[in-house]
């Protein structure tokens, strides 16, 4: 199992043909108190960087892209009725989706953990 | 003499220490907490009286409801009760200094309540007969032709119901121009530094928006728009620029960047929010505007009445005032025709639809001329130009304290101060204005405009005097200075002395509470019902 | 000049303080050529009671409805309003405060605002309502707006007994989104058209008026469910708020959106504005919904108290990605609103809609007795529509020369011509007596004689 990171602020956590994608901790925190997560569509197709879904705080409203092609096949329902586990556990249980990967040698555009934590610092 | 040793004492007494205990009613003193009507009202009584119908022999086909609707009444004394209460609750330019930047918070003249309120103007119906009320069309027109001569223009559209809503019939007016020419184009140009209405306009319009970075003195350059128009040939559509822009500054370019949208065959959208720093001085029209509302909320002092009801009036250059919405007034000499349909429409006049049913806010339009009528063309320069030296004032007696983040510079209406000189107290912007609440002032605007860190934007109006600025400044000088003193208490939490503390908004937010719910009875244990 | 606090002499001592010589410095950034001295061509300042005189002048040509047989309805009433209401929303503390966004020192407003969603919700019969709109047209462009929104489809039916100006303003505002369609019927002053065959899968929402323009009540449920079917919204439109003291929900027929006008209850006329527009969901589409909303909570030391809520929806914040660009409510006009519906209640909505009600069936008994006037509607509320033998335009202006004004001509607001062009539309409040009533069958006869 790998982890890749977007310049998004997302990550992926890839298993086999399936990532798991969630918002970083360094973005939970730039939101502040997340009070709603919009989920995509079970089955939806997608291409990198479409907007699918969204996560908004009190003060501000921000899409998730799609960090590569593919079919979501789940939503975390969790998120929907306890949004503020995204202030939690960004990077664990408050995952917002699954995607079936479309066309796995998009990873290889993504950052690793040492290249989002400098990408990080440079902001 | 007879000695009266009766009676109560008229001295205070030795100060004691603050109440030592809680009131039983919550209520502390003039400051009363109130239910909802909803716990306090009741079914079988009301406020008005009115006698039942001798029969009633409904002709309502199977339509009718089965029980009336659930909600309760107050009697007359109950209902007035109430809500004085709650308006106890409210901060109010007729209470203090409202300095909102952006938003100008002046003096509503009640005067204009009292016109507002005439019969000829308050129990009129749009729809009655034209013939029947000659005096309203002669209102509307004679309004139209001072916003017409205040801003250079030769047409307006009346019809909007507030500023936002103004820019939407400019920008469609803009869409249809352009769709006559035969032409298609898809992008909006926006400062980063614009009110969030822009582009939320012109997406709700169709259009895309693309944004122009200020410069590092708050202002737009015309190269930067140069540079957005070239890399966009052909398909920039429009330009919605404030001006004067929301960091208090004249955009010193503002006829070369109209000439340029022009030139590139676009539209140059103004948003007029802070016109009122400039009535008498300039015409926008003389600077190359297309399209501008005005907030006669804002500048022309119709009250603001806790969130409306506005009125945003667009004028419109002559290139696209053949696409000014229905209704509208026709002038033939000295009489007035309305046209309300198209089949009405002459030669040239091609309306892109309608903003909204009958003729917008006429309740608004008598309240902003008894305004303009007051002030006369003197009465409304000096305005302005009090507006702007109430403001400059206010900067000069801070700019040593708080930090300008554009320079020492004269500024507009509005002054525009950064949170840098809060670096290092643990003070924030939020903080800060909290606290200027416990002092007796509403907060300015803060958090905008966005090109700026924890803006702080003050508009003090003209209908301050001297006396009431110079207690603002101390106040505020008193509050920096504690800030820089590290007094963090009289700031963190903040306020401590307003009928409510901070509000949790996260928990508004994460399980939205919009309507009154009745509790669940409270249970019985089983052996004692 | 009254309203200016500044004397000279501090106006002086303010320039020197700031360190320019003049206030035109102030000014500098104002290119030269476009700098004006004096505005010549208006008229200079005047005194409170020249202003009055001139107003009051203006004012005075108008014929007002109290002033003779008053019959005139089509989307604003008539009505009655309690002193109480207009006395307390001229409170300072109402009247000159701002949008409550600083929540500790503006409970007045926004617990209004909470009563007043709670209400319309009530009265509508759904679950949530916000905080209002500028009116009912501008909230019906908005609902459909929405609609597409939630159903992600672009195509709104419109019933033939929508409010032609109410049409004109949807057509105006969706007709600029790419892809969008509306379908307008044809006028329908009988309730008789068929709304379902219009119904498809492309179909967002279809919106139907009910009492209609022209006063007929339509049953929205079987609407409802072919709308549902087709996975498409029911947008349920009223211009006359007091119906809904009588008539069943639009909720409980099934509405998804439910939008109106508010003016009747607490407003004015005021020849079309301000007004306040009311509208009203279902929770699941809370996130979509347009406007303003208040919402309950608690402050740092637990004590109830409201906020503005869920403003990431707002413009303010999502600018270009906002769900409306609206940046205003209706708030004086919803407080009026929310006063005169707490005197009224829901007993007190209930009998004011009966005298209504009782009113226009007095009034259309009279005139449909008269040779050659035909009722239309077989079920209305307090406004129904006549047809006459001559142009109703005519007959309008033949009766107000007569002193009674007598309704709407449907021409004027409907081009379409054949038999339009003789209706008019009547309303009947508690405002009129049997004096009224009187009169205006008198002159109808006379006119049509």
């Amino acid at each position: 199992m790998s982890t890749y990171f977007t310049k998004d602020h997302e990550w992926l956590k890839v298993e086999g043909d399936v990532a798991t994608v969630g918002i970083t901790d360094f973005a939970q925190n730039q939101l502040g108190d997340v009070v709603y997560v919009e989920l995509p569509e079970n089955g939806k197709s997608v291409s990198q960087d479409d907007e699918v879904a969204v996560v908004e705080s009190v003060k501000a409203a921000s899409e998730v892209y799609a960090p590569v092609d593919g079919e979501i096949v789940e939503g975390n329902e969790l998120l929907v009725d306890e949004p503020a586990k995204v202030n939690e556990e960004a990077e664990g249980a408050a995952w917002f989706f699954k995607i079936k990967l479309g066309n796995a040698s998009q990873l290889e555009g993504l950052m690793s953990e040492a290249d989002y934590k400098a990408f990080v610092e440079t902001l | 003499m007879t000695m009266n040793t009766q009676g109560r004492p008229t001295r205070s007494g030795e100060a004691s220490e603050p109440m030592p205990h809680q009131t039983f009613t919550g209520n502390r003193a003039l400051d009363m907490e109130e239910p909802l009507i909803f716990e306090i009202g009741h079914m079988d009584n009301c406020g008005v009286d009115l006698d039942e119908p001798e029969n009633f022999t409904p002709r309502l086909g199977n339509h009718m409801r089965s029980e009336v609707v659930d909600l309760p009444a107050l009697s007359e004394p109950e209902t007035m009760r109430h809500y004085v209460r709650l308006s106890r609750n409210n901060y109010a330019i007729d209470a203090g200094l409202y300095p909102l930047g952006s938003c100008t918070m002046k003096h509503n003249p009640r005067l204009n309540e009292k016109m507002a309120r005439l019969p000829g103007f308050a129990d009129i119906h749009p729809l009655q007969p034209i013939s029947t009320v000659p005096g309203a069309f002669e209102l509307i027109s004679e309004l139209a032709d001072w916003l017409m001569e205040l801003t250079g223009t030769n047409a307006v559209a009346m019809s909007p119901k507030a500023g936002a809503h103004g820019e939407q019939c400019g920008m469609m007016a803009i869409k249809h121009a352009i769709a006559a020419k035969g032409e298609e184009r898809s992008i909006v140009l926006v400062p980063e530094s614009a009110h969030g209405t822009n582009p939320a306009t012109a997406a709700l319009v169709g259009y895309k928006v693309v944004s122009i970075p200020a410069r590092e003195d708050g202002t737009v350059s015309v190269d930067a728009v140069i540079e957005k128009i070239e890399a966009h040939e052909g398909q920039v559509a429009a330009l919605m620029l404030t001006n004067p822009n929301t960091c208090g500054l004249f955009e010193p370019e503002v006829i070369e960047i109209a000439k340029a949208i022009h030139d590139a065959g676009g539209y140059f959208y103004c948003d007029g929010a802070n016109f009122n720093a400039i009535v008498g001085k300039a015409k926008p029209g003389d600077l190359g505007i297309d399209a501008m509302h005005i907030n006669l909320h804002k500048t022309f002092s119709t009250p603001h009445g806790g969130g409306g009801p506005g009125s945003g009036p667009v004028v419109l250059s002559d290139r696209l005032a053949p696409y000014a919405p229905l209704p509208f007034i026709r002038k033939n000499g000295e009489e007035l025709e309305v046209v309300e349909t198209t089949d009405q429409l002459k030669g040239g006049e091609q309306p892109f639809g309608r903003m909204t049913a009958f003729f917008g806010q006429m309740g608004m339009y008598v309240r902003a001329l008894s305004y303009m009528l007051s002030h006369g063309s003197d009465g409304l320069k000096q305005a302005s130009e009090d507006a702007v030296l109430n403001a400059n004032y206010v900067r000069v007696g801070l700019q040593d304290l708080m930090t300008l983040p554009f320079g020492e510079n004269p500024c507009m209406h509005e002054v525009l101060f950064d949170d840098s000189f809060l670096k290092d107290t643990g003070v924030s912007t939020l903080d800060f204005a909290k606290a200027m609440i416990d002092e007796g002032y509403h907060p300015m605007t803060m958090y905008f405009p966005l090109v700026v860190s924890g803006a702080m934007l003050i508009e003090p109006t003209e209908s301050e005097s001297r006396a009431s600025l110079d207690l603002f400044v101390a106040t505020m000088r008193d509050l920096v200075m504690s800030a820089k003193a590290g007094k963090k208490e009289r700031f963190e939490g903040a306020p401590f002395l307003a009928p409510r503390r901070r509000l949790d908004e996260t928990a508004a937010a994460r399980k939205p509470v919009l309507k009154w719910v009745a509790p669940e009875p409270t249970k019985v244990a089983p052996e004692l019902a | 000049m009254r309203y200016l606090p500044l004397s000279d002499n501090d106006r002086a001592d303010m320039l020197a303080r700031i360190g320019v010589e003049s206030i035109d410095e102030l000014f500098a950034d104002i290119p030269e050529a476009v700098r004006l001295e004096e505005l010549t061509t208006l008229p200079r300042r005047k005194t409170e009671l020249q202003v009055e005189r001139q107003l009051g002048a203006m004012a005075n040509k108008n014929v007002s409805a109290g002033s003779l047989p008053f019959f005139v309805g089509a989307g604003a009433y008539k009505h009655h309003v309690p002193a109480t209401v207009d006395h307390l929303i001229q409170r300072s503390e109402f009247l000159t405060s701002y949008t409550p966004y600083q929540p500790e020192i503006t409970q007045g407003t926004l617990q209004a605002l909470f009563e007043f969603q709670t209400q319309v919700a009530n009265l509508t019969g759904m679950e949530v309502a916000n905080a209002s709109m500028y009116d009912g047209s501008t909230g019906t462009a908005e609902a459909v707006l929405m609609a597409h929104r939630v159903t992600r489809k672009k195509k709104a039916v419109l019933s033939g007994g929508l409010h032609p100006q109410y049409r004109e303003v949807v057509e105006g505002v969706s007709a600029k989104l790419p892809g969008a369609s509306v379908v307008a019927l044809p006028a329908d002053p009988t309730g008789t058209e068929d709304i379902l065959a219009q119904i498809d899968d492309e179909t967002s929402c279809v919106v139907v008026q009910s009492p209609s323009f022209y006063g007929q009540l339509i049953d929205l449920k079987p609407i409802a469910e072919k709308a549902h079917a087709h996975k498409a919204l029911l947008i349920a439109v009223f211009t006359e708020v007091v119906s809904l003291g009588l008539l069943e929900s639009p909720g409980a027929q099934g509405a998804d959106i439910v939008v109106g006008e508010g003016q009747s209850i607490g407003n004015p006329l005021t020849f079309g504005g301000p007004y306040v527009g009311l509208f009203a969901t279902r929770q699941k589409y809370i996130r979509n919904m347009p406007g303003r909303l208040c919402g309950e909570t608690v402050d740092a030391e637990g004590k109830r108290g409201f906020v503005l809520t869920l403003s990431t929806r707002e413009q303010h914040i999502r600018r270009d990605k906002a769900t409306s660009n609206i940046c205003t409510n209706s708030g004086l006009c919803s407080l009026a609103f929310t006063i005169h519906m707490t005197m009224l209640g829901g007993n007190g909505l209930a009998r004011l809609a009966r005298v209504n009600h009782m009113n226009a069936v007095a009034l259309a008994d009279a005139l449909a007795a008269i040779d050659g006037v035909e009722v239309l509607n077989s079920a209305f509320f307090n406004e129904f529509t006549i047809r006459t033998p001559k142009n109703a335009h005519d007959v309008i202006e033949a009766l107000a020369e007569k002193g009674v004004l007598g309704g709407v001509p449907v021409c004027r607001l409907d081009k379409s011509g054949g038999d339009l062009d003789n209706l008019i539309v009547v309303a009947s409040t508690e405002v009129n007596t049997d004096e009224d009533r009187a009169a205006y069958a008198q002159a109808l006869k006379e006119v049509l004689a």
